[in-house]
């Protein structure tokens, strides 16, 4: 085995294997696990804790528990984080961080069936003005102060002001990484492709760089080849599970680069400076475009669509659209008819967390592939 | 029309046809005309002489009318999903009419044949999610495919009560931000002695609006809660003006001339009472109302009109921000429960009817933890059915009855 094949197979563990991931850290320093609903939530905070900060983004479950609580109208993603939530999967966590960019999330937030403590936050929408940074640096301190108490250790700005650096490098080592992999789509599948980035949802973020900027420089070693599949974009929340991604593989689609809320948008922007690092933080979440939950009135997203795709030179964008996510439903019709104007062919598939089959899907891509060949 | 002579019901149709003739008007004089989100503050826009339009008033008028299958099948062709709340997508659809007719000089036969009410397009939107962050998907929407400006008034959701100085500190902030991007539109200084006068209008607005919901509290109850649905379009679309304390005034005074007299919603038909958690299912008004009155149950409790008790000091914008972001369904469950629990007693409920709307996640999501805490302080019972304020497809007329039949036998234990 070589060592980008090690590297791949280490994160791809640590991606399917969180609570191993968890046990690690505490057995490594003593800290247990704070959970992180998704979407977006100021890690950096949890991390100069000590704590290792865990994404929760729901998983490939059979929903059964959670129907006694929750509408069927709720999406995929809440179902499974919901059933999860009464399975006891949470338990372990020592806090749970939990944000309210949609109508779902701020009723979710008010159901926990967990039994770690939840601190519940939310993001402002008039994202543009200076008022909303302050809002949201005052919701930080909040957070900070309630995981203070919870898990009774301090967290000082200098802390924080030190987690952002090793996320900001993490984040320009995963840019880094969404580049070298749409050059080898040969090495890095879909499949693959996700597991590196969902590994750092379950690690220290500074193992995770270390492990990624190696298997970066590991590719940039090797030649360059020409790809005889297709190229495609992918946007919406997420990309789950890994069978509709192995859809990706069998129609010889590269994934070249992604607009997706569990991966590139987590990391396309850096912490900017800022006069405190709480502020910093509230910053972030001000220069965040191109996300349905995240609202801009100019719609930038159809564009960034449209540069993304034109400068990786893909052949198209997947939707892959999150079932019942109103926020990115709404998104779509006017995305749909840009990317249309712009002339980039696209298609649309529905993301259901539940699902074990993926006839639809298949399909979908297969014609696709087909129409983009 | 003479005021005086007027019933409240003539007043309230009257003044619905003039809020929508005005807009017309405005629109025809090169006026603007502004799209709003039902609970989003109309003080600045007004202010400035704006003409008001509210989308969910108006999509909530097709639904009843019958109309909203065709506004629904534009919006589909558009590409919006049907899980998308189907006042956004009536609207949506709507608008899509409108621009075609505007770009073709050709009015398309779907809106030729609609029974909506004749609205111009705007030429700018306000916004605001006290009620739902929806309303900020939808009006980024619209200013997006009209190029228009779109004010955002976003009101944190409150998961912790009471609401923190920062919060409202930040709303007031936008007031301000609303006002700058008014005088940027229109070109003319903010007028702040009439801002006032206006706040000041909204407030007796609202005092009629609570003098109304003050009637539920008798029984036999002389007012039947779907009237007030009925009478919430004034509320929503133009408690900044005196048109909506008018026709207030008017119901109150009718509501206690009935008291005085002993005239009842149910005569000595009412049975029992519920609360109706929810927005009511437009295209079958008719049929929940009658299913009701079969069972001899009065609608006495709704915390939905409650949402436009906007009460706040004119001349504060610390007060009116909290007014307008501490609306029940956006803060935590505690609060949301025992607000809703306030409107059960108060209406001296006998049950909870909850409605899961289809259209609406915040006002359903959460339902039946809501009506467990109601239930647990009031010892009420509750019942849910499947509904949806505008697509007709959404809701089982045989469910809502057999649901209503379930509650009104617990009702009787």
């Amino acid at each position: 085995m070589n060592r980008i094949d090690e590297i791949i197979a280490q994160l791809s563990h640590i991606a399917s294997h969180p609570a191993e991931a968890i046990a690690q850290h505490k057995k490594e320093t003593g800290k247990g696990a704070v959970g992180i609903i998704y979407v977006y939530a100021p890690e950096e905070i949890i991390h100069a804790s000590g704590y290792l900060p865990v994404g929760l983004w729901g998983g490939q479950k059979t929903i059964s528990k959670a129907r006694a609580y929750l509408v069927p109208f709720a999406c995929s993603i809440m179902q499974s984080v919901m059933e999860l939530e009464c399975e006891g999967a949470y338990d372990d966590l020592s806090a749970v961080l939990f944000s309210v960019p949609c109508d779902t999330l701020k009723c979710m937030s008010q159901m926990w069936k967990g039994k770690a403590p939840v601190i519940t936050f939310t993001h402002p929408q008039n994202r543009k003005i200076a008022a909303a940074n302050d809002f949201l640096a005052e919701e930080y301190a909040l957070v900070r102060s309630k995981l203070e108490k919870i898990l009774g250790t301090t967290i000082t700005d200098e802390a924080i002001e030190k987690s952002i650096e090793v996320y900001n490098e993490n984040r320009r080592t995963m840019r880094d990484f969404c580049d070298a992999a749409a050059e080898h789509p040969e090495i890095i599948d879909a499949v693959t492709r996700h597991a590196v980035i969902k590994a750092r949802f379950f690690m220290e973020k500074s193992k995770h760089t270390a492990l990624v900027k190696e298997l970066v420089s590991e590719l940039r070693k090797q030649p360059i080849k020409a790809w005889k599949g297709k190229k495609v974009v992918l946007t919406g929340i997420m990309a789950e599970p890994n069978g509709l991604l192995e859809l990706f593989k069998t129609n010889g689609l590269a994934v070249v680069a992604d607009d997706l809320a569990q991966e590139s948008r987590q990391f396309r922007n850096d912490v900017p400076a800022g006069r405190t690092p709480l502020y910093r933080l509230a910053k972030w979440w001000q220069e965040l475009d191109g996300c349905s939950l995240a609202t801009n009135p100019t719609k930038p997203r159809g564009q960034m669509l449209i540069d993304l795709t034109t400068e990786h030179e893909a052949d198209g964008v997947v939707v892959c659209m999150m079932k019942f996510c109103d926020p990115e439903e709404f998104d779509y019709p006017i995305y749909y008819a840009e990317l249309q104007q712009a002339g980039i062919r696209n298609t649309m598939i529905e993301v259901d967390l539940e699902s074990k089959s993926f006839e639809q899907v298949s399909t979908r891509l297969q014609t696709f592939a087909e129409v983009l060949g | 029309m003479n005021n005086e002579q007027a019933s409240s019901k003539e007043l309230l149709a009257n003044y619905q046809a003039k809020l929508d003739e005005e807009a017309r008007e405005a629109k025809k004089n090169g006026k603007l005309v502004c799209w709003s989100a039902s609970v989003a503050p109309p003080e600045m826009c007004v202010t400035m002489d704006i003409a008001m339009v509210y989308p969910e008033t108006h999509a909530a008028g097709i639904g009843a009318r019958k109309g909203a299958v065709d506004m629904l099948d534009v919006a589909s062709e558009k590409g919006y999903s049907v899980d998308n709340c189907s006042y956004a997508r009536v609207n949506l659809g709507y608008m899509e009419l409108l621009r075609q007719y505007a770009k073709t000089g050709v009015k398309p036969e779907k809106l030729a044949n609609s029974p909506a009410a004749d609205v111009p397009l705007p030429d700018l939107v306000i916004t605001c999610n006290n009620i739902c962050n929806t309303l900020l998907k939808w009006y980024e929407n619209i200013a997006a495919e009209l190029h228009i400006p779109c004010i955002v008034i976003d009101v944190p959701f409150n998961h912790t009560m009471p609401i923190p100085d920062y919060s409202k500190r930040y709303i007031v902030k936008q007031f301000e931000h609303a006002i700058t991007q008014l005088e940027g539109i229109t070109g003319r200084k903010f007028d702040y002695d009439r801002f006032l006068e206006v706040q000041k209008q909204t407030q007796r607005s609202v005092a009629q609006w609570k003098r109304i919901a003050s009637f539920l509290k008798y029984k036999p109850s002389p007012l039947n809660g779907f009237d007030f649905f009925n009478y919430m379009a004034l509320i929503v679309c133009a408690r900044s003006r005196d048109y909506a304390e008018i026709t207030f005034r008017k119901f109150a005074d009718e509501l206690e001339e009935k008291v005085k007299n002993g005239v009842f919603a149910f005569g000595d038909k009412e049975k029992s009472r519920v609360t109706w958690e929810g927005i009511a299912v437009w295209p079958y008004l008719s049929h929940t109302f009658k299913t009701l009155k079969g069972a001899g149950s009065l609608m006495t409790g709704s915390a939905y009109p409650g949402m436009w008790n906007l009460e706040y000091t004119p001349g504060d914008l610390m007060t009116m921000a909290e007014a307008y972001t501490r609306i029940y369904i956006n803060t935590c469950l505690d609060n949301r429960a025992s607000e809703l629990a306030s409107v059960a007693e108060n209406g001296k409920c006998d049950g909870l009817l909850l409605h899961m709307n289809r259209s609406c996640k915040l006002m359903s999501v959460l339902n039946y933890q809501t009506a467990e805490a109601v239930k647990e302080k009031l010892g009420i019972p509750y019942v849910s059915f499947d509904g949806d304020q505008t697509d007709p497809g959404n809701f089982a007329p045989a469910q809502f009855d057999t649901r209503v039949q379930a509650l009104c036998e617990m009702m009787k234990k």
